[in-house]
């Protein structure tokens, strides 16, 4: 059989990239695990443990907790990104891909088209979560679709932020640790489980500097009002300014040839 | 440039942090050669080998392969060959028959296409039995097969093999030589690089000694043997008396100091004709011998002079 270079685009490596990604997902089925059981498990730990608490029950407590949980549990999926980028890399397989004639940006592509599917497995989880506990947000159905949608989106401006550390990082083992302690920080240092002016002076003002404290203000504020609000403006171009920052970044740091 | 050059590597350097550890190296690769780098670990043969197949940017030097500059075609250039890296680096968490049917994708295959060819391939390399198995429940000389069967897929021109068999049984690396063997009789271009020498005699038409990172020798295995080598001759006298008469006409005869331990006298020679001239002056002065034993040169013995210092 002769074969024939046929021209395939860049498109069809990336898919092909994603279909990898999404092969290695099905065949380990315990990477969905942090995206999967993390958020039902958080979710009713804390729902019920701090319900009662913080805002005199869990019925109560859950439109604050719910989109909390979901910020923490798109941190959590993101961060994946970063340890398999990583671990590609110390395997050798990135090293060839890059002596395939394809385009350098479709194996990191790949990856990150595939990390959407990772974010509304776990969005759905937590939201579904929430649900059976009870949350019934008072808006019509296509508003959970935008809070779906700004959430994936913030999602994966993440997913690019941790994709750069996983190629700047010494060790797969190192990025985790790194996912682990800013998935920690970023999300208990803001308003996910309380509101902030419980909090002493300090930790209000670094609560308040933390970015995810604005994308659960936005989810939060939709899911009441049922009208899209400045803060969400304001976090969609953050995370454009983020994709645009970290993919160039994480673009430049996978090409870059010693 | 004459069109049986495969791969034309000028004046090639790499220095990371000032320190230089591919100094200077310029050689041709013939089309349809066997060409070795072999070199002790860490000398630069990886080096080497990242920078022809446009993984890493050389310092200074200019590679082309087929023609095409590395630097300005290297999407071209990469088109025309295959890579087996020394860590067999496959997709561990998936199947062999999804890593082949993968990289047929990326190597622009079409679906159709992918799928004759993968089975082809799993048929040609015996991996049709654990064509559905994840990869880390095969054996060492499996992934190899796998690794190499991949960067076969489109038949390439020039195949690249780091440590082709570093790390294999012998019975397996065995196995590994017969494939790299096949390959060449259907016309590819095979660069490898290795730390075996009983490899690169075996396998290679030509070999590149690397030290140190700069390019000492360069030639047919035994070409190298024989400019660089030299033979040892050892024969066992009967008696003990005989021992040091026979050792002076040896030493005349052959040119060069013989060496004694118990009855074996040991001593290298050049020439043939050195040896029939000293075995002729013992037979006349009636000294009886036995065990003799004619040792030709090993390409050990050349890296071990190249590398080490001839004295």
């Amino acid at each position: 059989m002769e074969i024939k270079k046929s021209r395939i685009s860049t498109i069809q490596n990336i898919n092909t990239m994603a279909y990898r990604n999404l092969l290695k997902t099905l065949h380990n089925p315990d990477h969905l695990m942090d995206v999967l059981i993390q958020p039902v498990m958080f979710m009713i730990l804390f729902g019920y443990l701090f319900g009662g608490a913080i805002a005199g029950g869990v019925h109560a407590y859950l439109p604050i907790i719910v989109p909390g949980i979901l910020i923490q549990t798109i941190l959590s999926a993101a961060s994946g990104s970063g340890t398999q980028i990583k671990e590609d890399m110390e395997t050798g397989i990135f090293d060839r891909f890059k002596t395939l004639p394809i385009a350098h940006i479709a194996p990191l592509a790949g990856q990150l088209l595939a990390d959407i599917l990772r974010l509304v497995l776990a969005i759905v989880a937590s939201l579904t979560t929430g649900y059976l506990m009870g949350w019934r947000p008072n808006v019509a159905f296509g508003w959970i679709i935008v809070i779906i949608l700004i959430t994936v989106f913030t999602g994966w401006a993440i997913s690019w932020i941790y994709a750069f550390i996983g190629l700047m990082a010494k060790s797969a083992t190192m990025v985790e640790s790194i996912s682990l302690m800013t998935m920690l920080l970023l999300s208990f240092l803001s308003n996910a489980f309380i509101p902030i002016n419980t909090l002493p002076k300090f930790l209000q003002i670094i609560a308040n500097l933390n970015p995810m404290t604005h994308v659960i203000t936005a989810i939060r504020q939709i899911l009441a009002t049922g009208a899209f609000s400045n803060t969400a403006w304001i976090v969609l171009i953050f995370d454009l300014v983020i994709v645009l920052i970290f993919a160039s970044l994480t673009v430049w740091a996978y090409n870059r040839q010693n | 440039m004459q069109n049986n050059t495969a791969i034309n590597v000028e004046h090639l350097s790499k220095a990371f942090n000032n320190q230089k550890v591919v100094d200077d190296v310029s050689f041709t690769v013939k089309k349809g050669e066997v060409f070795g780098l072999l070199g002790p670990n860490g000398d630069g043969k990886t080096t080497i080998l990242r920078m022809i197949t446009t993984l890493l940017k050389p310092t200074t030097g200019n590679i082309t392969i087929l023609d095409h500059d590395i630097k300005k075609d290297s999407k071209l250039a990469r088109s025309t060959f295959g890579v087996t890296g020394q860590y067999a680096a496959v997709d561990e968490d998936i199947t062999a028959k999804e890593n082949l049917l993968i990289f047929s994708r990326l190597n622009g295959l079409s679906k159709k296409e992918s799928h004759i060819r993968t089975n082809e391939l799993l048929k040609e390399f015996s991996l049709e039995k654990g064509a559905d198995k994840s990869i880390k429940e095969f054996s060492g000389g499996m992934r190899r097969r796998l690794d190499l069967a991949i960067s076969l897929i489109t038949r390439p021109e020039i195949i690249f093999l780091d440590e082709p068999t570093t790390g294999l049984d012998p019975r397996t690396r065995t196995q590994m030589w017969d494939t790299i063997r096949n390959l060449v009789k259907h016309g590819s271009t095979v660069f490898l690089t290795t730390q075996y020498l009983e490899e690169a005699d075996t396998l290679a038409d030509r070999v590149a000694v690397i030290d140190h990172g700069k390019l000492i020798r360069i030639g047919t295995p035994d070409k190298l043997k024989h400019e660089i080598g030299e033979s040892k001759m050892s024969l066992k006298i009967i008696k003990n008396n005989d021992v040091l008469p026979a050792a002076k006409i040896l030493q005349n005869a052959l040119n060069s100091r013989p060496q004694i331990i118990n009855n074996t006298i040991t001593v290298r020679f050049k020439t043939t004709e050195q040896i029939i001239d000293g075995l002729s002056q013992l037979s006349t002065d009636k000294i009886d011998v036995s065990n003799l034993k004619i040792q030709e040169p090993s390409l050990d013995d050349v890296f071990m002079i190249l590398t080490i210092g001839k004295n």
